[in-house]
């Protein structure tokens, strides 16, 4: 039995979102930039696609731009904005907020920003990964353009107080993104009512395809274009449109908006059950992150004394699939900066494990998740290095 | 996974490519892992021309480690051992070098990485010994119940003298598939079982200094560090003591080196000593290079846990040296002064001395100096 426990890095495409797009690859071909039929059938695609990912995030079909995916979408709103906003009368210096557990989709940008000589703040987390707001009201400066507070952690699944900052972010008028792509599907998510000016959003977390994502940009905010082209996305973001993946991440938001009550409900209840009973059987196993406020499908877990990288595949190999924090940080020698954040050692940071459910996951693969994984972890502690002979010393 | 599954430690080149694709025809359960020992993003400006790829470590040989296994079919992961790797091997590699040694990377990497970690890996995702490239042979000898370490049976290719650290637990849990093979033969396989490398070229150099030059890269590790090579110049003597020219620093020297020294004596003159203590690079003539006595440090004994007296062996002080005859008396478990019959050439400190009978490995330790 094969248990795929990872949906956080990814989802299978859903049988409705991928009879959504078919059609679009050489059926309805056309460029929906062109002014003839075969155009136009791409371009109502493309229209009503942006009215579904509006509907799901409360927004209005002009505030959406599609974009490659996630990081796309991330890096358009942090130099998009850091382009368009005049530093504050006198200053010369522009300054940026984030946190320290950003996605190195926001990390790694703001990190540019810092090269292209603005100031950037990271906000500190506590242990259990969430900011204080009155720490991002502290951290504002005359000259502060932009804040990025993720909705929910992609390692930890906490959720950060997003309505709050943005408050403090109004009062302060500076423009507030909220980068959203672990949370949409698994939190209702209303651009108004969360109070933020930009968010993003990516298709493959939410059962749709890979390549697709989009960013809202709230009426009125200015944002400039990251790439020179042509006037598609209202001169937001050039390149013909991806239509069968935009037409796909359509319809994923619209099953997203159909399955969230049943997703988080039935999801939630499995996860608790698979973590509470790893929590049973492994001793001195942990939960990192806040139990109470994160979303319902993670659930990341500490072993101690055991490597996550070798725990990994030693899961892989029972059939087990998960990860070592970001996927994207896997393989990388650096434990995960999101649970060093939270105040992991080094060595605890790396005996970590994520695992992330989904809609499709059943009780079946839970249970059989819950009976091979206690084994692996004796095992890899009974062997945690140097319990074979050292070689000898020179 | 079954109890006898092997993991095999797969560099993406041929001789590792074609071990794995061997166990797969013979039927043996495997898992093919491949070491990510060295980021090669780091210090790019040591790669100098030299292709990273074809380099242990670089993302082309895990690419090419990648491509074999999805050939095989077999299950494949990359394990990362870069932390341990600075600390076991690129450290005391830097270390030895700054105090005028001359150090050998690949066996500080088969003792505490590849024959460590990785079996500490391998056997805690289930498989329970560890396959690789490498061309030497182990048997076990059913009179003392210990395993020994054998040459390669193609002596061309025979790679013991890196293997001499392997303690009784690493042998038994290790199987070398090539040792029983020549190259040609090995080519041969590779190419009936379609091994994706089986045209690769090999590498010759030490893989984290693609380029051959180990002055560059350690000055570039001492940078990033945030430190430098001590550049104390000083003098260059002879075995008598003369003074006869002067030195732009220690560590650009190795026993034995004739090149390089910007001396004009009319006669070839070579590196004899490093003297640490008094900053000086002592020449000579070439009879001067000439040792007959050593010690040796840190012993590994392998067919004994320490032998009874004096032994009788065949000595090689470094990779492609001819083993000489020479007496080994062991001062305590793990030193020994080895006393060749004949003087040997360029004794070096920090290389390694590994003792043969014939085609046994009885051991091996450090050239003390």
């Amino acid at each position: 039995m094969h248990v795929y426990l990872d949906y956080n890095a990814t989802t299978p495409v859903d049988p409705a979102v991928l009879a959504a797009m078919t059609p679009y690859f050489a059926d309805n071909f056309g460029n929906a930039s062109s002014i003839h039929s075969t155009g136009q059938r791409a371009r109502s695609a493309v229209d009503t696609a942006r009215e579904s990912v509006a509907t799901l995030l409360g927004a209005k079909s002009s505030e959406i731009v599609f974009t490659s995916g996630g990081t796309e979408a991330d890096n358009l709103a942090i130099f998009g904005i850091a382009g368009s906003v005049e530093p504050a009368p006198g200053m010369s210096r522009k300054h940026i907020i984030t946190t320290a557990i950003e996605h190195h989709a926001v990390l790694n940008a703001c990190q540019e920003m810092e090269r292209r000589g603005a100031d950037v703040t990271y906000i500190p987390v506590n242990a259990q990964g969430i900011i204080d707001p009155e720490d991002v009201r502290r951290a504002l400066r005359p000259e502060t353009v932009l804040i990025t507070v993720m909705h929910a952690n992609n390692e930890l699944g906490t959720i950060q107080p997003i309505e709050e900052i943005a408050q403090i972010a109004k009062d302060a008028d500076v423009y507030f993104h909220c980068d959203a792509v672990q949370s949409a599907g698994k939190l209702p998510i209303d651009v108004n009512r969360l109070g933020v000016d930009l968010l993003s959003i990516s298709a493959h977390k939410i059962y749709g395809p890979k390549g697709a994502g989009a960013l809202y940009v709230r009426s009125g905010t200015p944002i400039e274009p990251q790439f020179q082209g042509g006037h598609h996305e209202r001169d937001r973001r050039p390149g013909t449109e991806n239509v069968p993946g935009i037409v796909g991440l359509g319809k994923a938001a619209e099953l997203a908006r159909e399955h969230l009550a049943e997703d988080t409900e039935s999801v939630a209840a499995l996860r608790d059950r698979f973590e509470q009973s790893l929590l049973d059987r492994i001793p001195s196993a942990r939960v990192n992150g806040d139990r109470r406020r994160r979303v319902p499908n993670t659930a990341n877990l500490m072993f101690g004394a055991a490597g996550g990288e070798a725990l990994v595949i030693a899961l892989d190999l029972q059939g087990i699939e998960c990860s070592t924090g970001a996927a994207c940080s896997a393989g990388a020698v650096e434990p995960s900066h999101v649970l060093t954040a939270i105040g992991l050692s080094d060595d605890d940071a790396r005996s970590c494990l994520r695992f992330s459910l989904g809609r499709p996951t059943t009780r079946g693969e839970i249970d059989r998740a819950i009976a091979v994984i206690p084994g692996v972890v004796e095992r890899l502690r009974a062997l945690s290095p140097h319990s074979t002979s050292v070689a000898p010393a020179r | 996974m079954p109890a006898n599954a092997v993991a095999v430690a797969m560099s993406g080149g041929v001789d590792s490519s074609t071990v794995a694709a061997l166990l797969r025809e013979r039927g043996q359960t495997i898992v093919g892992l491949t070491m990510q020992l060295w980021n090669q993003r780091r210090l790019p400006q040591l790669q100098g021309d030299a292709p990273v790829q074809h380099r242990c470590c670089s993302l082309d040989d895990v690419y090419d480690a990648r491509r074999v296994a999805e050939h095989l079919a077999i299950p494949f992961y990359v394990v990362n051992f870069e932390r341990e790797f600075e600390q076991t091997v690129v450290r005391p590699f830097v270390d030895d070098y700054l105090h005028g040694r001359t150090p050998i990377p690949c066996t500080l990497c088969n003792n505490h990485v590849k024959f460590d970690q990785l079996l500490v890996t391998a056997r805690q995702i289930g498989a329970e010994r560890i396959a690789t490239g490498h061309y030497a042979r182990v048997r076990r000898n059913s009179g003392t119940g210990r395993y020994e370490l054998l040459r390669a049976v193609d002596d061309t290719k025979d790679q013991s003298y890196f293997l001499f650290g392997l303690t009784q637990e690493q042998l038994a849990r290790t199987e070398f598939p090539l040792g029983e093979l020549t190259k040609q033969e090995v080519r041969a396989i590779a190419r009936r079982l379609a091994v994706p490398v089986a045209q690769k070229p090999e590498s010759q150099e030490i893989c984290f200094v693609p380029t051959g030059n180990y002055v560059r890269f350690i000055e570039g590790y001492l940078k990033e560090q945030g430190s430098s090579l001590p550049e104390e110049d000083g003098e260059i003597v002879t075995t008598s003591g003369d003074v006869i020219g002067r030195h732009n620093g220690l560590h650009h020297y190795t026993v034995g080196q004739r090149r390089g020294l910007g001396l004009a004596t009319g006669r070839p003159v070579y590196v004899v000593a490093l003297d640490r203590a008094k900053n000086r690079l002592v020449v000579g003539e070439d009879d001067e290079l000439r040792r007959s006595v050593c010690e040796v440090r840190n012993i590994n004994w392998i067919p004994y846990a320490v032998p009874h007296g004096t032994v009788e062996a065949a000595v090689r002080i470094r990779n492609r040296h001819e083993p000489a005859p020479a007496d080994i008396t062991p001062l305590d478990s793990s030193t020994a002064r080895v006393s060749f019959r004949e003087s040997q050439r360029a004794i070096t400190p920090g290389q390694a001395a590994v003792f043969y009978d014939g085609e046994r490995v009885l051991g091996g330790g450090w050239i003390a100096g």
